[in-house]
């Protein structure tokens, strides 16, 4: 049931996919109260995973929108563009802008997403041409860096430094990505996969430097660690990234990697919520609370936390970290958690020269799993993981094999493809 | 609203759904040449064992993960038809990592396509129903 009400003053700092499902959350509920968002980039609510396509020529500006250009008048929204708000009140219900305007809330949500992390590089002063490449500005900045000659060096084979490689590989000379870890993608990867994810880049040009750091740069070089030197033209920072926690820290509430939050969306702080990058909830694969910095994340909590600011009643206790993501044609996805064999793990591998399936599982549940190269229907796998379907309820030698729901009960099945789902 | 229902004790498995609904997209009038010869990309596939068989099509949920995790806000509803905008898609296969049904897979071209109920090809309702011999596919209300 929609209902207005007037007097609520929602305030949203941020202005990515969480700041979006929150709006929509709120939009649920409440026609009525104002909506104020505090948006720090100059631009309309984009698609950020989409940069690396951007620059691929797979998307423009227009298409990357992430929803339609009257988005914000149709849902009754005032956006203040190129504000970054500095303090939050939490007794006063106020939130203080950087150019000194305070603006009242009733209800506040924190989505203000994560900073890229640079370490105190010596010598990174000294480079001309350097970018993170978290942000339609970075992908800009970078566009207008490389040409066709260019050497580029990426720091960090995370999913934003390879994302950012496959991006460029058709604008520039020559790619080399390095990271301190032994293989690419290591936080979803373990080295198999990353082995075979790495040799498929390999395969199109980019060249890696693992297990291997800068030690400093010096104009347009840069000194391992190792030893070695690489020569460069543009310097692209992808080391990892920081939750933006200090605004709900400075008020006093509880923060640790991101800004903590319940299943409601709620931060300790009485009427702030907070979602997205920024945040931390709990990941149920894992039973601990983890940022889980993923866009689908971003969505369902920043619409839990939109409903609940409006009154209405929704609660979110189903995250799991999963990612799907290809790499010049290559797909892999993972999802959940694996544990050790000590602490209960189990796991079955399939492994040969174009593909990997590991399926995670413990206690009667599929606690995970990584797919590299051959990832159909993978969506059964992770509803079981989120769901936590016991594996004794499904025919799991069956799903060993494929995901397919034939591996279900005949009731499950009449409910899933003869009921309104 | 109508949608898409499969009796599994009727189904044949004899696959022609996957042929009625690859043919319907193909926006050619001549069902040979549209398929002869080529790998087809339908939008409902058969699933199943030795004992039983099912086609498998998008449920168009009341409340599907597959928009919401749409890292391109390329998948919308409407008026309960949940559909991809194949201009905004960029084929990085989130909504295949989230459907519960296992009912989405991409097009030729690596970007996503997904059964729309034949409403706006040349068919007008769903070819897999029309199609299907032993009735074990139904396009009704529930």
């Amino acid at each position: 049931m929609k209902r207005g009400n007037a007097m609520e003053k929602y305030v949203i700092i941020g202005n990515g996919v969480a700041a979006a499902a929150c709006i929509e959350g709120i939009r649920s509920v409440d026609s009525e109260g104002s909506i104020t968002v505090v948006s720090q980039e100059k631009h309309h609510v984009y698609c950020r995973p989409l940069i690396s396509y951007l620059l691929e020529g797979k998307t423009d500006k227009e298409r990357m929108l992430y929803r339609p250009a009257d988005f914000y008048e149709k849902n009754g929204c005032s956006v203040l563009y190129g504000k970054t708000a500095v303090k939050i009140d939490k007794d006063a219900k106020k939130v203080s802008l950087d150019d000194g305007q305070v603006i009242d809330y009733t209800k506040l949500c924190v989505a203000t997403g994560s900073s890229p992390f640079v370490p105190p590089f010596t010598g990174l002063d000294t480079v001309e041409k350097k970018c993170s490449f978290m942000t339609l500005d970075d992908a800009d900045t970078l566009a207008a860096a490389v040409n066709s000659e260019s050497k580029v060096l990426i720091v960090g084979a995370g999913l934003i430094g390879l994302k950012c490689a496959e991006g460029i590989q058709d604008r520039v000379g020559s790619i080399t990505v390095c990271d301190l870890a032994d293989r690419v993608l290591s936080s979803i990867l373990d080295a198999q996969s990353a082995g075979l994810v790495q040799s498929h880049l390999e395969s199109k040009g980019v060249s890696f430097l693992l297990s291997d750091s800068v030690e400093r740069f010096d104009v347009n070089k840069a000194y391992m660690k190792s030893g070695k030197e690489v020569d460069f033209d543009v310097l692209v920072l992808a080391i990892g990234v920081r939750a933006n926690i200090g605004l709900v820290k400075d008020a006093g509430g509880e923060t640790n990697r991101g800004i903590v939050i319940n299943d409601n969306m709620q931060t300790s702080l009485a009427d702030i919520y907070a979602v997205g990058d920024c945040a931390e909830g709990n990941d149920i694969s894992f039973g601990q609370r983890r940022v889980l910095a993923l866009l689908p994340n971003a969505y369902f909590q920043g619409q839990c936390a939109g409903v609940n600011m409006a009154g209405g009643e929704k609660v979110f206790d189903k995250a799991i970290p999963m990612n799907s993501i290809g790499f010049f044609g290559f797909h892999m996805m993972t999802a959940g958690s694996s544990f050790k064999p000590e602490d209960g793990g189990q796991v079955y591998e399939e492994i040969d020269e174009k593909h990997i399936k590991k399926l995670f599982y413990r206690n009667d549940t599929l606690t995970g799993f990584m797919l590299v190269g051959e990832t159909c229907r993978a969506g059964i796998y992770t509803a079981m993981i989120r769901e936590k379907t016991p594996l004794s309820s499904v025919n799991f030698d069956m799903l060993k094999e494929t995901p397919t729901s034939a591996a279900f009960s005949q009731e499950t099945r009449r409910k899933m493809f003869g009921g309104v789902v | 609203m109508k949608r898409v229902y499969v009796k599994e004790e009727w189904c044949l498995g004899c696959h022609l759904c996957e042929y009625n609904c690859a043919f319907a997209n193909s926006g050619q009038k001549d069902m040979i040449t549209a398929l002869k010869g080529k790998p087809i990309y339908p939008r409902i596939h058969v699933e199943g064992d030795e004992k039983i068989t099912y086609a498998v099509s998008c449920r168009h949920c009341t409340d599907p993960m597959c928009i919401k995790s749409c890292i391109a806000g390329a998948i919308s509803k409407v008026d309960g038809v949940v559909k991809v905008d194949q201009n905004k898609c960029v084929g990085c296969l989130t909504c295949v990592l989230v459907c519960p049904y296992g009912a989405l897979a991409p097009s030729e071209s690596g970007i996503m396509q997904k059964c729309e109920l034949c409403l706006e090809n040349t068919c007008g309702s769903p070819a897999c129903v029309k199609g299907c011999p032993n009735r074990a596919i139904v396009y009704e209300e529930r």
